[in-house]
């Protein structure tokens, strides 16, 4: 293995982390507040589905992305209507949003397009472009940063650097602003915050809204910018994956990073060598497709430290009279 | 005092959130420039209108029955066992294995056999994610939802790798010898002196199904384990208090839903193609989320739900071939029946006891 084989998986890396990273951040904001989210699977399909079909009848990536995350977030309302206002199971709901995408996209993608279930394939300014990071080609043949800047975070669609830049952002708004102080007590304890005279109703959409936001960015990424336009189910299991990496994560937003760079890379390396042979033995493709999965019982089995939910998540709030 | 009879509580609640479900479902047909009351009627011809139809119909349903129960026996603890899916999947393999390398003189005795065996496969595939809910007190949910993804890459490994027969390029075992071919409904009921079709797959699955339900009713209502079972499910803190092991209780209600999801690849395996193939579970047992909603949890109250999602997969593959409603349509619809008769459960339910309370008022 050598020095190329190395930058072309963290390379693919980062571009199989991105969607990976939306899911997590938009679950990340929803369970801060107290709303599990079984549903980002769902968000990130209808999305993906809604961008690549507008891109592909507008010609646009860009109004791609607007019906991408206008989809998600109708998506994420019903969500809200049903866990929030009329106080329903929210792990039902998630799974019956998930379900309702998966049919949806389908029946609506074949009545659009009669390709059994995809769009066509999408080209020129319906994708997202790759852009080049100035001084990249002048750095390119510096080692070290050369290779990390000039190839690693270079040529990637403007949805990569975007989701990059949210780590930050998360961590600004849930630890540096009002708005996120109260999101995360009301993530803890609702009452607390319902008793300073601030709406938990309120706090709680606003948080699911986020979350539609950013499952409808990295849905459109997928179908825009990771692919070229809607295959039937290609969420493939990715919004679970980032429901593992939030856990893995332990809800907090640079952890986050870390769980889905480390989920990323096992899809690359899964890609790159369908059977890896590690010399004592030959793990095959299905490992490593399951090893998210595995890694997070391991982690939820209290292995490798304790990984405790926002304390309130999952229970409806109900005003005391 | 209760704020609606017991009959509105258990019937007429999911009834109004199936209708609502359906009219939405109907709304989808029509956005998608298709005729709603002909989709219905082709279903019903499709699903029910010939013996053919029913084979096919009831053989879905002993499937959703299985997974419904399954469902339902976590719920009655308070646990939401999504896991169903892996589970009959894994039981599968345990139905693959008993079949294929034993030499059994009957079918019966290799039905017993790989009902046994389904059972045992997938009761230890529940029995982590209990494990970890009782223990580390993980939730249930993500760990069974890890696990389906789990059994999906072990089965996917083991067909294409392991089980299948050098000869074939198809993830899936060979074909199962012809002694352990289950008697179908065209066998039983032609003792009987009713002529059924001899190819829909519906077989004697289908009563041991039953007999299941039977079986699970007696267990949550008239045996000390199911009283301690729905105790637990009522308040966990109660059933604390009573003396009751909250550990004992998530693992036998685990194992018990895991076994059941199990066993119903003896009928998707054995009953149907006679062989394990990939993803032979078709999503039963997510649909038996939705079967265990609308049946209100009840082993006796999720037969009626069952038979209904049963018509709706067989007339679902009807409706694609006839017209260009692609099957997916009924994920939709199960989709809306989860949403109205789980989440939206409260947006029925309050304005219907209003109506209670002001005829109670009036009268």
């Amino acid at each position: 293995m050598d020095i190329a084989t190395f930058v072309q998986i963290f390379e693919s890396t980062l571009r199989l982390a991105t969607p990976l990273l939306f899911a997590c951040l938009a679950g990340l904001f929803s369970e801060r507040a107290g709303i599990f989210d079984i549903g980002l699977e769902g968000k990130l399909l209808v999305a993906a589905f809604f961008s690549a079909s507008i891109a592909y009848v507008t010609g646009s990536a860009w109004l791609g992305l607007a019906a991408g995350i206008g989809a998600s977030v109708l998506f994420s309302l019903i969500h809200g209507v049903a866990s929030i206002t009329f106080r329903g199971n929210q792990l039902i709901s998630g799974v019956a949003i998930n379900f309702l995408a998966a049919g949806m996209t389908v029946v609506v993608a074949q009545s659009w397009f009669q390709q059994g279930g995809r769009t066509p394939p999408l080209v020129g300014d319906a994708r997202f472009d790759r852009l080049s990071l100035p001084f990249a080609n002048a750095l390119h043949d510096v080692p070290v940063v050369g290779q990390i800047y000039g190839q690693i975070l270079n040529q990637h669609s403007i949805l990569v650097y975007f989701g990059l830049f949210c780590v930050p952002l998360t961590w600004w708004v849930l630890y540096r602003t009002r708005f996120g102080l109260r999101l995360r007590a009301v993530g803890e304890n609702p009452a607390a915050v319902d008793t300073a005279g601030i709406s938990v109703v309120r706090l709680r959409y606003a948080a699911i809204v986020i979350a539609g936001v950013l499952c409808g960015i990295g849905g459109a990424y997928l179908s825009t910018a990771l692919a070229a336009g809607f295959v039937k189910d290609m969420s493939a299991g990715r919004g679970y994956i980032a429901l593992a990496a939030l856990i893995f994560a332990k809800w907090r937003p640079w952890h986050a990073l870390g769980a889905v760079l480390l989920f990323g890379m096992l899809e690359a390396i899964a890609n790159r060598w369908p059977n890896l042979d590690l010399g004592i033995i030959t793990l095959p493709n299905q490992f490593m497709t399951a090893l998210p999965y595995i890694l997070t019982v391991v982690i939820l089995a209290g292995f490798v430290g304790k990984a405790i939910p926002p304390r309130a998540g999952g229970e409806p709030y109900v005003k005391e009279r | 005092m209760k704020a609606m009879p017991k009959w509105a509580d258990v019937l007429l609640v999911p009834l109004i959130s199936l209708v609502i479900a359906f009219a939405l479902s109907a709304l989808v047909i029509l956005a998608i420039g298709e005729d709603p009351i002909r989709a219905m009627e082709l279903m019903v011809t499709g699903s029910l209108g010939s013996t053919y139809g029913w084979g096919y119909t009831l053989y879905y349903t002993t499937n959703f029955l299985l997974t419904g129960l399954a469902v339902s026996i976590a719920f009655q603890a308070k646990l939401f066992n999504i896991g169903g899916e892996g589970q009959a999947m894994i039981g599968g393999l345990g139905v693959a294995l008993v079949c294929l390398f034993i030499p059994w003189p009957n079918w019966w005795l290799a039905m017993i056999a790989a009902i046994l065996a389904s059972a045992l496969f997938g009761a230890m595939w529940a029995a982590i994610p209990a494990w970890l809910q009782a223990k580390a007190g993980s939730h249930i949910v993500i760990t069974t939802i890890m696990f389906n993804f789990i059994a999906a890459s072990l089965m996917n490994y083991l067909l294409s790798h392991v089980l299948r027969p050098t000869t074939s390029m198809d993830p899936a075992t060979a074909r199962f010898d012809n002694v352990l071919r289950l008697p179908r409904l065209h066998d039983i009921l032609g003792l009987v002196g009713i002529d059924f079709s001899r190819s829909g797959p519906a077989n004697i699955m289908l009563f041991i199904a039953l007999a299941f339900c039977v079986l699970a009713y007696v267990l949550l209502w008239r045996t000390r384990l199911g009283f301690e079972i729905r105790a637990f499910g009522q308040s966990e803190a109660a059933a604390h208090y009573a003396g009751i092991s909250s550990f004992k209780i998530i693992m036998v209600a685990m194992l018990i839903s895991g076994a059941l999801a199990g066993t119903m690849a003896v009928n998707s395996v054995m009953g149907g193609p006679q062989r394990l193939v990939m993803n032979a579970v078709e999503g039963a047992g997510f649909i038996g989320i939705a079967v265990a909603l609308m049946g209100r949890s009840h082993p006796i109250g999720i037969i009626a739900p069952a038979l209904l999602f049963g018509f709706l997969f067989q007339g679902g593959s009807e409706l694609a071939i006839e017209t260009s409603i692609p099957r997916d349509m009924i994920v939709i619809i199960q989709a809306l029946v989860i949403m109205f008769t789980g989440a939206l459960d409260n947006m029925v339910r309050r304005p219907l006891e209003l109506l209670f309370l002001a005829l109670r008022r009036r009268a």
